[in-house]
């Protein structure tokens, strides 16, 4: 069916951009959320004079971000299911603090302890899950207590104190980068080609896509969005890459952190259980007439919530190099707050992984941003209220007028 | 004449609602006022209460042109209103509920004590014997209705209209209800009774009156009316319209198909009365009664979408597991609701993933459907169906409701169950696709799969079903089989259930 590329062609220029501007109108949504994330980096970029991108402050940037990414790919799952999990921070804070009371108290060896930990998480969010799914109790009612007793029990656990420092190699998960095969002076050549190799990666998936896309005639996307967009990924990614390869090198966590992003995509997108996720956040009625077990689907969805919290607390305290009883307080709001900007609907069924992780770095970017410049931490809160009260309502809008 | 409603026309954008209604309501009588969806019985009552303002026409109470603008504007003028949903206060005390905007004071604050002696009053003649400073949702549902009943006469008086009053209550409750009903048409009140069981009409009313597709039909005393002429009004059929000619041409006598699965004593109390049903394959089974006769929740019963409380099902292999959705899937059974926009489509999905939904449930998700051939499923179901789409990506919420009811359909077909069940499959189609609905019906079934078809339009039920299952007030009352199955002899069935029998047998 290649004619229906070539149509596109062949229009007079006068549709061609109407017929543009209309599918700009139609997604404004999808490029809204990057063009957002990218005039906020130029933003700040201007205002701090170019410390922004600075490769010590990027890497620093991603570091700081990674647990709240973490866990908003749990949470976009959690919240696209028509649910909510305000446990959590109280989740990370807990895991950390049991992986430094195994590793410097109980001598356990720290990969066992990382491993108890994930599982410990999944039960915890498995156990929340259970009263979610099974018996109807409401997620912010069961989440709210859960918040309650872990933060207790992260207290109790610690007894009030820190407990510290972890073994070096515990803290690489969070401190350490891509070793440099290539060893150059002051470059980590190792950690560009990543770089470029996954931006490479993604502009050949982009392409497949549109070639399945007009194989199929079902092409919409003008072709030079299509090419400003790739490109702009493409770009972004491998200057990225430069810049951290320029001071350390790619950080471990964003490698892992681009291994969860690429595993939740496409499960998301691509499997069944992901889809049979929107499916009962969309209808669940119609869902459960169709055969999906949604009970079962909600209760995982918990348990793999949990599992991200525990986590991101192993990476936040290999980060600090010990447990506080105060890890992860209000960590859940900076995660839902994520989600929603990345353009999650709250009555569920609707967002995307990508999304909801750039949302957490819109979060990320101000938070940085606005440190740089010294703005005190009263008026970032109420920015940053206010960035995800006009995110949420432009979602609102654009949703209403289409 | 206690209220006169004179040419009262209301429309919709899109519909007329109603069109030059004429209707009378004498003090000291029960009306019934009957029709079935969509006859415009809810507007017309809506009109009364100042729900809707209507478009022309006159309402007369006691003689004076009235027209009322807020439900609490006919209240104070005397017509009040009590929906099948109560609206009161279930978190309230009764006595709250009862005294609810005029709440005896003292020094400015409520009264309680004055209350619940307001309200003791108030409920005083309606022998009840309740606790009127409990909590009004710790009463049962026949309780809290003439708890309404109470509110609404007490503020109004002159014109009570019930909305399906009996909808939820057994059959105690139903008779203890008649009797303070029959108690405040002999003090004087008006009532008009909306209500789908003809039985309790016959028992209870004085008069009645039909609508259907908002005009007025017939005005009648009960005494000098029957069943059948009644639903003849109702549905507006001709007992002499020949369908024969629509038939389906079976393939084979209905005795010689082979059995595929058989449910016994399948019910649930208060649903739908315990019923046996055979199923055989690559046969039509209709199911056809007046709304509220118990037809969807029948075929909620089969599909497990309501868990039944007795009976079980049998095919070949032994037991068949139908407890919940999941297993009636795993079993093969199917099944398209009637209300497609809250059962059926989930609207920020693509076409494509709609209809592959219940085909990859019954697969399992170990067994994910290949892309391909879910891109086949689709294009070949928005071809067959004619679904209006750009493509099979498009989300599901952004199409026409007929399309999203066909996209529900292909779902299920997709699914090739052996028991499929459609509930109303053409409402809402436009002629293509229903014409297109119906062959694959035929085809469907020449493949062996057998289908429940539930259907408002009595033709269409005679056109595809091999037999038809009647129900009336919540039981499976009769069935008709092979030459049996006319329009007429479901009509006759409807109507007069003990002499259907005889009647349809000395006719066939």
């Amino acid at each position: 069916m290649s004619h229906v590329v070539d149509s596109t062609a062949e229009k007079p220029a006068g549709e061609q951009a109407r017929a543009s501007w209309r599918f700009l109108k139609n997604h404004l949504r999808e490029y809204g959320i990057l063009f957002a994330l990218i005039a906020i980096m130029a933003f700040f970029q201007i205002a701090t004079g170019g410390i922004l991108l600075k490769p010590v402050n990027l890497t620093n940037l991603v570091l700081q971000n990674s647990y709240i990414v973490i866990m908003a790919i749990g949470m976009l799952l959690v919240i696209v299911a028509g649910h909510i999990d305000l446990s959590v921070g109280s989740v990370l804070g807990f895991t950390g603090a049991l992986a430094a009371v195994m590793i410097v108290n109980w001598d356990v060896h720290y990969l066992i302890a990382g491993a108890l930990c994930l599982v410990v998480g999944a039960l915890i969010g498995a156990a929340q899950g259970f009263w979610v799914a099974y018996f109807r109790i409401p997620s912010f009612i069961v989440t709210l207590a859960g918040m309650l007793v872990f933060k207790g029990l992260t207290l109790w656990l610690l007894a009030g104190q820190s407990v510290g420092p972890l073994p070096p190699q515990f803290q690489l998960i969070a401190s350490g980068f891509v070793p440099d095969l290539f060893a150059m002076e002051g470059f980590n050549l190792m950690s560009f080609l990543i770089g470029l190799a996954v931006a490479t990666g993604l502009v050949l998936l982009a392409l497949r896509t549109r070639v399945a896309q007009a194989k199929t005639g079902t092409l919409e996307e003008p072709f030079a969005f299509f090419a400003a967009k790739t490109a702009i990924i493409f770009i972004g990614i491998s200057w990225m890459s430069w810049l951290m390869a320029d001071f350390r090198g790619l950080p471990n966590v964003f490698i892992v952190m681009a291994l969860l992003i690429a595993v939740y995509s496409f499960v998301t997108s691509r499997t069944t259980t992901g889809r049979r996720i929107y499916a009962i956040g969309g209808n669940e009625k119609a869902a459960t007439l169709s055969g999906i077990n949604s009970k079962r689907l909600v209760f995982l969805t918990f348990a793999n919530m949990g599992m991200l919290a525990a986590l991101a607390g192993l990476v936040f305290a290999a980060r600090l190099n010990t447990a506080t009883p105060k890890a992860g307080a209000t960590f859940e709001l900076d995660v839902i707050a994520a989600v929603f900007i990345g353009g999650a609907s709250m009555a569920g069924g609707v967002g995307t992984v990508v999304g909801a992780v750039v949302g957490a770095f819109i979060m990320g970017v101000m938070n940085n941003g606005m440190s740089i410049l010294g703005i005190g931490i009263d008026y970032q809160q109420v920015i940053k209220g206010l960035v995800l009260l006009a995110a949420v309502i432009f979602d609102v809008m654009n949703k209403k007028k289409g | 004449m206690l209220l006169s409603i004179r040419s009262l026309s209301k429309s919709f954008p899109g519909t007329k609602a109603l069109d030059a209604v004429d209707f009378e309501l004498k003090a000291g009588e029960v009306h019934a006022l009957l029709g079935e969806n969509g006859a415009g019985k809810s507007t017309l009552i809506k009109c009364m209460t100042g729900a809707y303002r209507r478009d022309s026409g006159q309402i007369l109470l006691d003689g004076q042109p009235v027209s009322p603008g807020t439900t609490s504007e006919a209240q104070e003028l005397g017509i009040g209103t009590v929906y099948q949903e109560i609206n009161l206060l279930p978190n309230l005390t009764v006595a709250q509920n009862l005294t609810f905007g005029r709440e005896p004071r003292r020094f400015g604050m409520i009264s309680s004590r004055a209350q619940r002696d307001m309200a003791r009053e108030m409920l005083a003649g309606y022998g009840l014997d309740i606790d009127v400073g409990r909590d009004l949702g710790s009463y049962s549902v026949a309780v809290q209705q003439v708890i309404a009943i109470a509110r609404a006469v007490s503020l109004s008086g002159k014109v009570l209209i019930l909305d399906e009053p009996t909808a939820s209550l057994d059959a105690a409750e139903v008779r203890m209800l008649f009797d303070i009903l029959r108690d405040l048409r002999d003090r004087g009140l008006g009532i008009v009774f909306v209500s789908h069981f003809l039985d309790q009409v016959f028992d209870l009313c004085d008069r009645l009156t039909v609508l259907r597709n908002g005009c007025k039909i017939a005005t009648e005393a009960i005494a000098e009316t029957d069943r059948l002429k009644l639903i003849k009004h109702m549905l507006g059929r001709e007992l002499d319209e020949a369908t024969e000619e629509e038939r389906r041409k079976t393939t084979a006598p209905h005795e010689e198909r082979h059995e595929m699965l058989r449910f016994d004593r399948v019910g649930r109390p208060g649903t739908v009365a315990p019923f046996d049903l055979t199923v055989r394959r690559g046969e039509v089974i209709g199911l056809a009664g007046l709304l509220g006769s118990g037809r969807t929740e029948s075929a909620e019963l089969l599909f497990g979408v309501r868990a039944a409380q007795s009976g079980q099902a049998h095919d070949e292999a032994g037991p068949v597991d139908f407890s919940n959705p999941r297993a009636a899937i795993r079993a093969g059974f199917g099944f398209a609701p009637e209300d497609r926009k809250t059962d059926g489509i989930i609207a920020d999905l693509s076409v494509r993933e709609n209809i592959v939904l219940a085909l990859q449930a019954r697969r399992g998700w170990t067994h994910p459907v290949p892309r391909a051939e879910q891109n086949r499923l689709a294009d070949d179901y928005i071809a067959r169906l004619d679904i209006r789409t750009s493509d099979a990506e498009k989300a599901v919420g952004d199409l026409s409701g007929g399309n999203q009811q066909k996209v529900v359909l292909a779902r299920w077909l997709a699914m090739n169950p052996r028991f499929l069940i459609l509930d109303e499959p053409t409402r809402g189609i436009d002629i293509g696709a229903h014409a297109e609905i119906l062959r694959l019906i035929h085809q469907m079934t020449a493949e062996g799969m057998a289908l429940l078809v539930i259907s408002s339009e009595f033709d269409e039920l005679v056109a595809v079903s091999d037999r038809i299952i009647v129900l009336r007030d919540r039981r499976h009352a009769h069935a008709l089989v092979g030459d049996e199955v006319t329009a007429d002899a479901i009509v006759r069935a409807i109507a007069t259930p003990d002499a259907a029998q005889t009647q349809t047998r000395g006719a066939a």
